[in-house]
């Protein structure tokens, strides 16, 4: 009990902190997963590793209700009538949000918000007065920066309050995307730019790409996770393959027996606690979102997740000097992408018969990374430190993108003096996009707000909670620990050329 | 096929025109500006051999009187720079349109298009329209940075390939742009004038150094003239940095926020509607 009550005692834990510290203690005491031996031995080499999602899931880890159903319906349960007025919207909206469970326990995903605004918007500033107070209350009571809200591909006027209001307040709740599509109006674009470059947010999401892989009604949630709306993820594992690399010295043994046995081994994994989830939690018989149609059990899906290629292909190579590594090498970027199709492949290969939003499979994910990795790279990431000229980066990550509908992006730190030609920065995402890329984040070397490595963090909130403060952010902790062991501030600063 | 000498090329640039381009600086200038930031692109190459000694890397070496870079080896340390007693640099490159293409075609997808600068990259100005074609087949812009020392209404071919020109204009008053640059102002305004009549001109730009040219006069007379040609066109007006510069001028401090700002109004004030501060 030593855990708990030193989660009682902390002086750096908000009292919100602490419930949910100790709710996580008391699921973990249980061991209701029959994992195997096998298993068991990945997970204490940290080689699988479930992020943190319990010992008992009693609920899916990423939940993306259909908002736009219940703006329509209102909600017997929460006893709401659908709104009619910017007021009414905005309050729906922040009641049902405090009853969509995650692995946060907070809502990682919050709807494309310009979209079920919009109707709502007559007098603009009393509508601006609205979707300020609205995002301040999410970001002052949804104390999690994985809260993810969407606008765009269109243009609407919602969707410029959003922006303008994201402008003023520079907060790290909620995380923000624009669905960019070719259609995307140009100012409508160059707006969000200018935002991103004050307030670190919106992120760009490749519109085009997510509709291929997962039709119109997609979202982007948490991180970057591209997700299935009215359904989500029952989990997310990561495979890092920093560590697994370790337990081969060549590429071929590798591709051929460690990796195979590796994806074998968390697939299976994966499949215990999705069957938890599904049979044994009674999440879906209990839940007045799946009885009111705010979520199918069969538009969700599973995550697979992976870290650290850049290290596992600089191991397998024994690539030591800048020119040989990943990042800067062709063989080493070509044996990057072998290694992920030969993933792609294992992990396609597996039916989960509840996974039915993907046709029984499982999705990729380059995940971001946690505050204790050291020395482990995200997902498909070209290591801080090591990175090459802008064009070199982004033509190297393109080529790894489509691999990962639920989630991959880049993140780049640009000069504060880009903010005087943000269609720059609108060449370089449309570029990229072009390209391959499906996500990108941006913000500027000024900025207080940053993005850590998919979620958002205030510089000077860390430098508090490192002097014993507490932080009403939960992230603000994961963010400081990212600082500390994976060099987030020295990721290199973007200047002219 | 023509060939043309080649400082550098910068793939990206957010500071070249509108939106993100790559940027080829042609070696050679015939104005001698003392806050020249880049004075190593000023002259040829002599073949001197001065540079020889400095480089730390085995990157230069000197054949039939001239000398040659070997781009692999060398650190970007710029001894050579440093030790040039010719305002040039060892490590221009002749190259043809094909070769800057390569680059080009490479960053293709994230360009609007491209700026050549220099040096002053109208002395090369017959290889300029040739390199614009190949741009505009790939369907982007071309845009020239230029100390307006050509007559471009003498020179359709070029004035008609080029999208549109950043035109320098460092002192409204002649004796101080000799002072200033060794050359007469009259050529610059004049292309000003033509330029704008033609939809040509994208951007002028003034740089601000205080005690050496009488900015205020400067900013107020061009704005005047920016106005009655086409207040849409951008001014941009520069704050003097005493980074890469030789030569006294480096001690000259950066002009304060106030006095820029003052400078921005005045403009404003007599028509411009596009002023930038940078």
């Amino acid at each position: 009990m030593s855990e708990v009550l030193s989660i009682i005692k902390d002086r750096t834990l908000t009292y919100e902190q602490k419930i949910v510290s100790l709710a996580r203690a008391a699921e973990n005491t249980l061991s209701v997963l029959p994992i195997s031996k096998e298993i068991q031995e990945y997970r204490r080499e940290g080689i699988i590793c479930d992020l943190n999602e319990g010992n008992a899931p009693y609920r899916p880890r990423y939940i993306v209700p259909d908002y736009e159903r219940f703006m329509r319906q209102g909600s017997e349960f929460l006893r709401l009538k659908p709104a009619r007025d910017i007021w009414e919207a905005t309050n729906n909206l922040l009641i049902l949000y405090s009853h969509v469970p995650s692995v946060t326990t907070m809502p990682v995903y919050v709807g494309n918000l310009d979209t079920l605004l919009e109707p709502f918007i007559k007098d603009e500033e009393e509508a601006y007065k609205a979707v300020r107070l609205f995002l301040m209350h999410l970001d002052r009571t949804v104390t999690d920066s994985f809260c993810h809200a969407n606008i765009g591909p269109g243009a609407t006027k919602a969707g410029r309050l959003i922006l303008r209001a994201e402008k003023e307040l520079q907060d790290a709740v909620p995380n923000l995307t624009i669905k960019y599509s070719k259609d995307t109006p140009e100012e409508f674009a160059l707006e969000a730019v200018e935002t991103a470059l004050v307030s670190a947010k919106p992120s760009f999401a490749n519109h085009e790409m997510f509709v291929n892989d997962f039709g119109i009604n997609y979202s982007i949630a948490s991180c970057y996770n591209g997700l299935p709306i009215g359904g989500g993820s029952y989990t997310l594992v990561r495979l890092v393959l920093a560590r697994l690399a370790k337990q081969s010295n060549n590429a071929g043994h590798f591709l051929e027996e460690v990796l195979p046995e590796a994806v074998s081994k968390m697939r299976e994994f994966m499949d215990q606690r999705i069957r938890f989830i599904v049979e044994e939690s009674g999440f879906f018989e209990s839940s007045f979102l799946a009885d009111e149609s705010l979520i199918y059990k069969d538009r969700f899906t599973a995550m697979f997740g992976m870290v650290g290629l850049a290290e596992c292909v600089n191991h397998l190579l024994g690539a030591k000097e800048q020119k040989d590594r990943f990042g800067h090498n062709d063989a080493a970027n070509a044996l990057g992408q072998r290694i992920i199709e030969r993933m792609h492949q294992l992990v396609s290969e597996h039916n989960n018969q509840y996974c039915k939003a993907t046709d029984g499979r499982f999705l990729l994910h380059a995940q971001v990374g946690i505050d204790t990795d050291y020395g482990i790279s995200p997902g498909c990431r070209i290591p801080i430190g090591e990175e090459p000229e802008i064009y070199e980066h982004l033509l190297q990550s393109a080529p790894f993108h489509k691999y990962f509908p639920s989630g991959i992006g880049d993140v780049f730190s640009f000069d504060e003096t880009v903010k005087r030609n943000p269609a720059y920065l609108l060449d370089i995402i449309k570029g990229g996009f072009s390209e391959g890329l499906r996500y990108i984040s941006f913000y500027a070397s000024d900025s207080d707000l940053i993005r850590i490595t998919g979620y958002l963090v205030k510089k000077s909130e860390m430098e508090a909670l490192q002097q014993g403060k507490q932080a009403l952010h939960d992230t603000v902790a994961l963010g400081l620990g990212a600082v500390q062991n994976s060099g987030i501030l020295e990721r290199k600063v973007r200047h002219n050329g | 096929m023509a060939e043309a000498l080649v400082n550098k090329i910068l793939p990206f640039s957010s500071v070249d025109g509108p939106g993100n381009r790559t940027v080829i600086f042609f070696q050679g200038c015939n104005f001698n500006c003392l806050y020249c930031h880049n004075p190593e692109t000023i002259n040829r190459c002599t073949g001197c051999g001065l540079c020889l000694d400095v480089c730390p890397a085995g990157a230069l070496r000197s054949r039939n009187g001239r000398i040659e870079w070997n781009s692999a080896n060398c650190t970007g340390c710029d001894a050579c720079l440093a030790a040039c007693p010719g305002k040039s640099s060892p490590k221009a490159v002749s190259m043809s349109v094909n070769d800057i293409m390569k680059t080009v075609e490479k960053v293709k997808p994230f360009i609007s298009g491209i700026t050549v600068s220099g040096g002053e990259c109208t002395m090369q100005k017959e290889f300029l329209a040739e390199l614009f074609d190949a741009v505009h087949k790939l369907g982007l812009t071309s845009y020239v940075d230029t100390n307006g020392c050509i007559d471009f209404s003498k020179e359709p071919e070029l004035t008609f390939a080029m999208d549109k020109a950043m035109l320098d204009i460092k002192s409204y008053d002649d004796g101080e742009h000799r002072m200033l640059t060794g050359m007469s102002n009259a050529l610059v305004l004049k292309n000003a004038e033509f330029l704008a009549n033609k939809q040509k001109l994208y951007e002028i730009r003034t740089v601000i150094v205080p005690g050496i040219l009488d900015n205020y006069r400067n900013v107020a007379e061009v704005s005047k003239l920016i106005a009655k040609l086409d207040a849409d066109i951008r001014y941009k007006l520069i704050r003097f940095r005493p980074v890469g510069v030789a030569g006294d001028i480096k001690k000259v401090g950066i002009p304060s926020d106030e006095l820029m700002e003052e400078l921005k109004k005045t403009a404003e004030k007599n028509g411009c509607r596009y002023v930038v501060v940078v």
